[in-house]
């Protein structure tokens, strides 16, 4: 069920500004692909049109196609909802609903949308999915629990299960583990690597060891200067972008010299 | 503590010796008046009160005695602490004591109107409760000077006030929070900043101001055009204006400004992160709202509305102009004039039911101004209630 | 934009299977939402309109009735012009008495009160915010207005020489002064909750300066708060005028009007909103026209004091953003 992604010179704008200028990637299924680059880059901007949830922000809009195994998702008459159904979203800090119980959080996506389940069914959906997420045996005793009382870490792992369980074919991340200590993030990394035997996984992360820990394809986004589009300078294996970049930007940006 | 630490320059006044701020217990009190200074000024002036108030009214009045010494108090420590400290001293302590005179000039009128009403009020409620359950259909003049000069038990009541109350303002509720909901909807959730958003949200802030009596005169105008224009315009179309509907709608107009204010306040509170999650779930967005959104604010919500209603419950004008008043127990607030309690009252007093004999619309009056009290410091205590206890939930950590 | 146009077409088209209903819901809750916002600008609107039409009798009865004059005088100025004096006056009593007391207050709680007495105190005035007005009134009516009794004989007795305390003390005490203190009392929590936000946002960092500097606590207000909230004193002060201009019951119940004059201790004046209240219910034709007349007056009155403090807290604010 996981689906490849094509982008094809996507401009991203918002109201007149282009943020993200000219990006063309392939991204393979079942893979962990990262961007990385500096703050203000467009990298999260571009991960964002990815699910056409840049749009929800006033004036964001993006142009060029964005194929989704070869369906463009910007085409005429498509409706942005149902791309977010099949293109999940964890976000930078973990959000759980506050008024949600851990089990209705996971629900979330069946819930909100008024789809109506069986409890057998609902509970097949929480266990596989809390599994899934590497939850199961920590809350399974406390499902009826707000999910705002878990750890950090456990929070954004329920988030990942909650975008888990509505089975899309991709899965994007924000910086999943920048507001988790070392411990929690550890756990999401691990979590990553099984996510992509099933699922597309999308990584922006600003902490390059993290790339190079869990990817296998590495992005590299750069800005020229404040008030300059963001541009995709370097899209290889991660072994490349670390090692052996072609680019000399990003030979400086892995090595530290500035970002 | 030991403060008894004596300082070599003591009588030194000069500003530069003294600038520490003490605020009692620490060595360096050099220059200081005694603690006991407040004591006997205090003293002073109640002594040298008594003596003016004796000198200057005719009759000695304890009223009069306290503000005077109050006065000569400020007046004796600015004195006392400039003689003994310096001038900046002095100034702050004086105005320290205006400060705190300020908030004991308010505390009086607060506990006067509250000794009242509670001293007026109890009384004639416990010995007649049936104020709560009679309207006044069978009092008339007869029987209040019947209560007042033969002692014969206090007649009539004002349940037709609470119902009236009550039926209004659940109208007005009904039509006003709706509206006002959907607004504070639209101003945080779908409006981009445009000139419509901006229009809405200047206005709101103009019906915030809108007097009362002004919003009375709207609903009534409002209905009486309606009426004239599809009805007829008949002496008998003209007397179907005045009915609970139209102070519901009056009500509404100074309801619906706060509704929007604390609602629109509630929702901009709820973090984006929580739309996000909803939206990138795939759900909609009616739904993310109706779903996330207003259950994550819901306690604030409901709160300001109760806030709202403890508002328009004690309004009095509006309703007098547009439901008029009645002296029989009507539940049906689309036709026929209506009684709310604020205006009972109001009626009670100004209009009493036997002009010569005014006593026991007074006290009937102050009981029902008690129950209003009630009321209204209920909704209160339920909307603070509200607001605490279903706040939602802070992250765990 | 171009987005929302896509959004609104329909699923159909949709490379993937999923559906999550449909999209014309919405767009339903979107217009529900978007038509209660126009709602409310329709009804000012018609506040407004409404008002005027009611009015156009009263303030051109040879136009719009064929008749020479209004009923209660020879033209609506004629008649109004003394209603707007009254209220005026009655409004600036309150204003002059509740001020000063509202901002001490607002300072005591904000800056003088001990920690663990301020809160409380902050539900008292809000408590005192939350009691319906025509307690107020009935208070102002029978407990302060005798009250004020010996306080007008003496005013008169030292004071008489000034306009405000000449002619005859009431000897029930129901005047215009009266009135005008039950307002202040009414407004009292207004300006103080206000008063209290703007003092309480005063920047810790420049009262601890003035303090290191060993300032007294009075000079560390006087150096700090009241230069950074002067704007929102006044513009606090200018909505609890709002306030006061548009109170009914407090007058109603307590003055015993009748014409215009400058003394405050004896009975007369009126106010626009009590003669409303006062005489509405029993009026009809002419005489309802020139009512709602007046309440328009109020109404335009009240509306510029309020644009005023609105005006004052925008200019306020461009202000305190470089801060």
């Amino acid at each position: 069920m996981a689906k490849r992604i094509d982008a094809i010179d996507l401009n991203v704008y918002y109201g007149s500004f282009l943020a993200v200028e000219g990006v063309n990637i392939r991204i393979e299924p079942r893979s962990v692909t990262a961007f990385i680059g500096p703050s203000g880059c467009g990298k999260t901007t571009f991960l964002r049109t990815i699910n056409r949830m840049h749009e929800v922000l006033p004036g964001a809009y993006a142009e060029g196609q964005m194929l989704l195994d070869g369906e463009d998702i910007y085409g005429s008459g498509v409706d942005p909802v149902n791309i977010r159904s099949e293109v999940g979203m964890v976000f930078q800090r973990p959000n759980p609903f506050p008024t949600m119980s851990i089990r209705e959080n996971v629900l979330a996506g069946y819930k909100l949308n008024g789809t109506r389940l069986s409890k057998s069914d609902a509970d097949a959906i929480v266990e596989k999915s809390l599994r899934g997420a590497n939850l199961w045996n920590e809350v399974k005793d406390r499902l009826d629990k707000p999910g705002s009382g878990l750890s950090g870490g456990q929070q954004q792992r329920l988030c990942i299960a909650r975008t888990v369980a509505v089975e899309p074919s991709v899965i994007l991340m924000d910086e999943p583990c920048s507001a988790l200590d070392p411990i929690s993030t550890l756990a999401v990394e691990d979590l990553i690597n099984e996510l992509k035997s099933d699922y597309t996984v999308v990584i922006v992360t600003h902490n390059m060891q993290q790339a190079a820990r869990v990817a296998d394809k590495t992005a590299f986004f750069n800005i020229q200067g404040t008030g300059k589009p963001g541009k995709l300078i370097e899209y290889a294996e991660t072994s490349t972008i670390f090692q052996n970049p072609e680019n000399e930007q990003t030979l400086n940006y892995v090595s530290g010299r500035f970002g | 503590m030991t403060t008894a630490v004596k300082n070599p320059d003591q009588g030194g006044t000069a500003p530069t010796t003294a600038p520490q701020k003490s605020s009692g217990g620490n060595s360096l009190t050099a220059g200081q008046k005694p603690t006991w200074t407040w004591l006997a000024v205090a003293g002073g002036a109640l002594a040298v009160g008594a003596g003016l108030a004796a000198l200057m009214g005719e009759s000695f009045s304890i009223t009069g005695w306290l503000i005077v010494a109050a006065i000569l108090y400020v007046v004796g420590m600015y004195i006392a602490t400039r003689v003994i400290e310096n001038r900046r001293r002095a100034t702050d302590g004086l105005w320290r004591n205006l400060v705190w005179a300020a908030f004991i000039i308010a505390l009086i009128p607060l506990i006067s109107l509250l000794w009242t009403v509670f001293a007026q009020g109890l009384p004639t409620l416990l010995a007649n409760p049936g104020l709560l359950i009679y309207d006044m259909s069978t009092t008339n003049g007869a029987t209040d000077a019947a209560t007042q000069n033969e002692g014969a038990p206090l007649s009539g009541g004002f349940a037709h006030g609470l119902i009236g109350t009550l039926m209004i303002t659940v109208v007005a509720t009904v039509i006003s929070v709706p509206i006002g909901l959907l607004t504070s909807i639209y101003l945080v959730e779908y409006s981009r900043g445009g000139w419509f958003a901006r229009a809405i949200t200047f206005f709101v802030d103009v019906m915030t101001g809108i007097p009362s009596i002004v919003a009375g005169l709207f609903a009534f105008a409002a209905v009486q055009l309606f009426i004239t224009t599809f009805i007829g315009s008949s002496p008998a179309h003209l007397q179907m204006v005045k009915m609970g509907l139209s102070a519901a709608i009056a009500l509404s107009v100074l309801m619906i400004p706060v509704v929007v204010r604390s609602t629109e306040e509630m929702l901009r509170v709820v973090p984006n992160e929580l739309r996000e999650a909803s939206y990138a779930l795939g759900v909609r967005k009616w739904r993310t709202i109706m779903k996330v959104v207003l259950p994550t604010s819901i306690s604030g919500i409901a709160s300001g509305v109760t806030l709202a209603i403890a508002r328009v419950t004690g309004e009095t004008a509006p309703i007098l102009v547009t439901a008029g008043f009645l002296a029989t127990t009507t539940w049906n607030p689309f036709s026929g004039w209506m009684t709310a309690l604020p205006v009972y009252i109001y009626r009670q007093l100004i209009n009493p039911t036997a002009p010569a004999d005014p006593l026991p619309s007074e006290l009937r009056a102050w009981a029902a101004a008690l129950v209003l009290i009630i009321i209204v410091m209920l909704l209160n205590l339920v909307a603070r209630i509200i607001a605490q206890a279903f706040a939602p939930k802070k992250s765990g950590r | 934009m171009a987005e929302q146009v896509t959004e609104a077409r329909s699923a159909s088209a949709s490379p993937t299977t999923k559906s999550s209903g449909s999209a014309s819901a919405d767009k339903i809750f979107a217009g529900l939402a978007y038509g209660a916002g126009g709602l409310i600008l329709l009804v000012l609107a018609f506040v407004a309109i409404f008002l005027v039409t009611e009015s156009l009798p009263a303030l051109a009865p040879k136009v719009f009735s064929n008749v020479d004059s209004i009923k209660s005088a020879e033209n609506f100025w004629v008649y109004v012009m003394p209603l707007i004096g009254g209220t005026l006056m009655a409004s600036a009593i309150a204003i002059l008495l509740a001020t000063p007391v509202a901002v001490g207050i607002a300072l005591f709680i904000s800056h003088y009160a001990p920690r663990k007495l301020a809160t409380p105190i902050g539900y008292v005035i809000d408590l005192l915010a939350a009691i319906p007005s025509v307690v107020f009134g009935a208070w102002g009516m029978i407990t302060l207005s005798s009250a004020m009794v010996p306080i007008y004989g003496w005013l008169h007795d030292n004071l008489g020489f000034i306009p405000f305390f000449a002619g005859s003390p009431s000897t029930t005490g129901r005047t215009l002064l009266t009135s005008g203190v039950v307002l202040a009392v009414m407004i009292l929590p207004i300006i103080t909750s206000l008063c209290r936000e703007i003092f309480l946002q005063t920047p810790k960092l420049h009262e601890e300066a003035a303090l290191a500097l060993g300032a007294t606590q009075w000079e560390m207000v006087k150096m700090t708060v009241f230069p950074f909230a002067r704007a929102g004193i006044v513009s606090s002060i200018m909505l609890g005028l709002g306030r006061a201009l548009g109170e009914t019951m407090a007058v109603t119940l307590v003055l015993s009007g009748g014409v215009f004059s400058l003394s405050l201790i004896s009975s007369g004046n009126q106010t626009i909103p009590s003669e409303i209240a006062l005489n509405f219910p029993e009026a009809f034709g002419m005489r309802q026209s020139e009512l709602i007349a007046a309440g328009l007056m109020l109404f335009i009155i009240t509306l510029v004091v309020n644009m005023i403090a609105r005006w004052i807290v925008s200019r306020h604010k461009e202000f305190s953003g470089a801060n």
